[in-house]
């Protein structure tokens, strides 16, 4: 009787998850990927609309630092799909070693974008372009980190025994992921530092 | 036990629920069965429809005369922006989810859905949010008071000066109810896409099937932006920043547009299951097949898609040019295509058919003329020049009333009443729910039905105080509401009593096709477990010669048995 009534709100295996996993996170990712296109709308319509759209002593933003930034995120886009290549062929090391060097290449945007942040002169409440520019970096910024947090979490569940029991569901999606991130951070580059 | 059917698929079938379904422990716990979790989100969501409903009560009390003698006039505005926002965000989101969780799984043949675990979370946060929003009554200054819409610049003035204030406690409670309501319409259609029975293409699935679906979409693709906007709302207003403020360079508008570009959808994501109920229950109390199911079923996407780009009708008197104006009145009268081929699809239905007036019938009949006078009143305030005269009128209260209570809570009740067996294994009193649809059809007419008038001779919404000229429409009002409320009486009654002390409920006491009525009454944990139907068509072939699903025979045999 109490082994029945335990099985009752947890059966192992028997509500197959394989698949759902994925197709939930796709949905999530479409249904996130909102959010940002509200904060692209927000930010297009009100530069448009504004009569004076940089804070006062300001004519745009540097562009360098961000540049090379842009082009580390955008490889490690690169870098992860061999860390997956790797799992997938059960070359643990080979996908513990280039995971790890994704999550460095993403701490190192993270890092690049603390830098920009200290030297700028304008801040959260220099007008709608502080703002705007704060609330972007900053929120997409938040989505590295958690890539990142997510990263570790995946790297330390690796050295589990039987982690890749039930397929290799929590890696495809981090890596989902961080595309998404890495897309969202090519549009955003566009808007905030090359249309100035 | 003896085992009286041969059939070796019986045999191995355990039983489901060791303690029966009378352990109200699970109710109050953090359960990962979609049942439980349904009714655990229909029961918080009456009580806040309690809530809502005095608030309500409280409103109309101040309204029944002119002057402004009941309460100050600050209390009174943070009254109606409670009284939206608890039936909104705390009644209506929180039982249609609660009746999607029941529903979708045995509709559709899975065992449960496809994410327990975050079901349940997404349960929990509800209250959570609704501690975060009612705190707000007890904080310096009261709960937010600039409207359920929350337009700035009003919202973020913050008069107190105080950094937790009641307007910012209602956007963390709006974006966390905005966490609960992704996490919910990830897992439903997750759930519907991937775990549906053998043969259930998607032109077999049930209507509400369909119009869950529809309406999670819209979630999920609307909810993200209103999320967005409270972000920036929440900054403005805690750390002085300027999206919203036009001596910083924002623009008090943009808001207004993150804010419709959600909360129009929202309504369709409320009445749209709606319409699923209504297709489900007409063809079962009048013993016909649903007229033009394909129509039916696409007409919902329809309503996904043109919804999602109407939203600026609720803007046409804040300064919108010309060309924003035509388009978006074009698109609105667009929209009542779709939902035109639903009405003519559910008379058709009806026309001819051998109609049972039992209690859920009755709230869908209710529901459908409500909702064909509400949608009147709709196409109307969708032309310009009619909006801008009785635009934040009166006439918009009673229209926006007649769709959300008239319409969707109507429908709401008479699927409580049409599968209160099914989920609870007890049938309910048959004159106890007349009783509670007779007071609710009368309250609920003489409150909305006069204020149409009110609005139309310029009486204006969200004010404590009016010209004696529109006394009589708000006496008859108010009398409405109070009539409404005493309706809640004999609802509670019913469904408590026959919960407790009901005669028990035969599998398919309504003699009703689909997949959940081939079930036992209550439903086991896993619904079908192993042995899951194989559809062969759609579930409305009343009077054809059509089978529904393979070896029905089994089936039902199978459900008396356990029943």
């Amino acid at each position: 009787m109490e082994n029945q009534n335990l099985s009752l709100n947890h059966k192992p295996g028997h509500i197959k998850h394989d698949g759902h996993n994925i197709t939930g996170f796709i949905i999530f990712l479409c249904s996130e990927s909102i959010i940002f296109f509200a904060f692209f709308v927000g930010y297009s319509v009100l530069k448009i609309s504004a009569p004076v759209w940089y804070p006062e002593g300001i004519n745009g933003i540097d562009t360098k630092m961000p540049l090379i930034n842009t082009v580390i995120l955008v490889s490690s886009s690169f870098v992860i799909y061999f860390a997956e290549k790797y799992l997938h062929k059960k070359n643990l090391w080979g996908f513990r070693i280039v995971w790890f060097i994704t999550m460095i290449m993403g701490s190192y945007f993270v890092y690049g974008q603390y830098v920009e942040w200290s030297e700028l002169t304008f801040s959260l409440q220099s007008g709608a372009f502080g703002g705007m520019f704060y609330l972007l970096t900053g929120f997409h910024g938040l989505h590295v980190i958690t890539g990142i947090l997510l990263m570790i979490l995946m790297l330390f569940r690796s050295f589990l025994p039987d982690n890749y029991k039930d397929g290799e569901m929590g890696v495809e999606s981090v890596s989902l992921f961080w595309h998404f991130v890495d897309v969202i951070w090519i549009i955003l580059f566009g808007l905030i530092y090359l249309w100035q | 036990m003896t085992i009286v059917n041969y059939d070796p698929r019986l045999v191995k079938t355990k039983d489901p629920y060791p303690k029966g379904p009378n352990d109200w422990k699970r109710f109050f716990s953090f359960n990962t069965d979609a049942k439980v979790i349904g009714i655990q989100y229909i029961v918080t969501a009456l009580f806040f429809l309690l809530i809502g409903g005095l608030l309500g009560m409280l409103i109309r009390g101040e309204l029944i005369t002119p002057p402004s003698d009941l309460f100050d006039p600050t209390v009174y505005n943070g009254l109606y922006t409670m009284h939206g926002t608890i039936m909104l965000f705390l009644f209506l989101f929180p039982i249609l989810s609660g009746l999607t969780n029941l529903l979708v799984p045995p509709m559709i043949g899975a065992p449960d859905m496809a994410f327990p675990k975050l079901n349940a979370l997404a349960f929990w946060l509800v209250p959570v949010f609704s501690i975060v929003l009612l705190i707000s009554f007890f904080v310096p200054g009261g709960p937010a008071s600039s409207g359920w819409w929350s337009y700035p610049p009003i919202s973020i003035q913050n008069p107190l000066g105080k950094i937790i204030n009641g307007e910012m406690l209602w956007i963390i409670a709006i974006s966390l109810s905005g966490i609960s309501s992704i996490i919910g319409a990830v897992n439903f259609v997750t759930t519907i896409i991937r775990m549906r029975a053998p043969g259930m293409g998607f032109f077999k699935m049930p209507i509400f099937i369909w119009t869950v679906l529809a309406a999670q979409l819209l979630q999920l693709l609307g909810l993200p932006a209103l999320t967005g906007g409270a972000i920036m709302l929440f900054f403005d207003l805690t750390f002085q920043t300027s999206f919203f403020r036009v001596e910083g360079g924002g623009d008090p508008v943009l808001f207004q547009h993150f804010f419709w570009f959600y909360s129009h959808p929202a309504v369709y994501v409320m009445v749209l299951p709606v319409f699923g109920i209504f297709s489900e229950l007409f063809p079962v109390y009048s013993r016909k097949p649903l007229f033009g199911y394909k129509f039916v079923a696409v007409a919902s996407f329809g309503i996904t898609i043109l919804s999602l780009v109407v939203w600026v009708h609720h803007m046409f008197y804040t300064g919108t040019p010309m060309w924003m104006r035509n388009l978006f009145m074009f698109t609105t009268m667009l929209i009542a295509v779709p939902t035109g081929v639903k009405v003519f699809a559910w008379i058709a239905t009806l026309w001819g058919g051998n109609i049972r007036l039992s209690t859920p019938m009755l709230f869908c009949l209710g529901g459908l003329f409500n909702f064909i006078f509400g949608g009147i009143t709709g196409v109307m305030l969708a032309t310009v020049p009619v909006d801008i005269h009785v635009g934040n009128t009166y006439f918009v209260v009673a229209h926006f009333h007649y769709i959300i209570f008239n319409t969707i809570a109507f429908g709401i009740f008479a699927a409580i009443y049409h599968w209160f067996p099914k989920f609870t294994g007890k049938m309910f009193y048959e004159g106890l729910g007349k009783v509670h649809f007779a007071l609710t059809f009368i309250g609920a007419t003489l409150n909305w039905l006069p204020l149409h008038w009110a609005g139309l001779l310029g009486m204006p919404r969200r004010v404590a105080s009016y010209d004696p000229e529109f006394a009589i429409w708000n006496v008859l009002a108010s009398i409405g509401a109070f009539i409404l409320g005493v309706a809640s009486i004999p609802f509670i009654l019913n469904m408590v009593s026959s919960w407790v002390r009901g005669k028990s409920a035969p599998p398919n006491p309504w003699k009703a096709i689909g997949l959940e009525w081939l079930l036992p009454s209550p439903p086991p944990h896993e619904n079908f477990e192993e042995d899951i139907p194989t559809v062969l068509n759609e579930p409305y072939c009343y009077g054809l010669d059509k089978p529904f699903v393979e070896d029905e025979q089994f089936y039902i045999e199978k459900s008396l048995k356990k029943s």
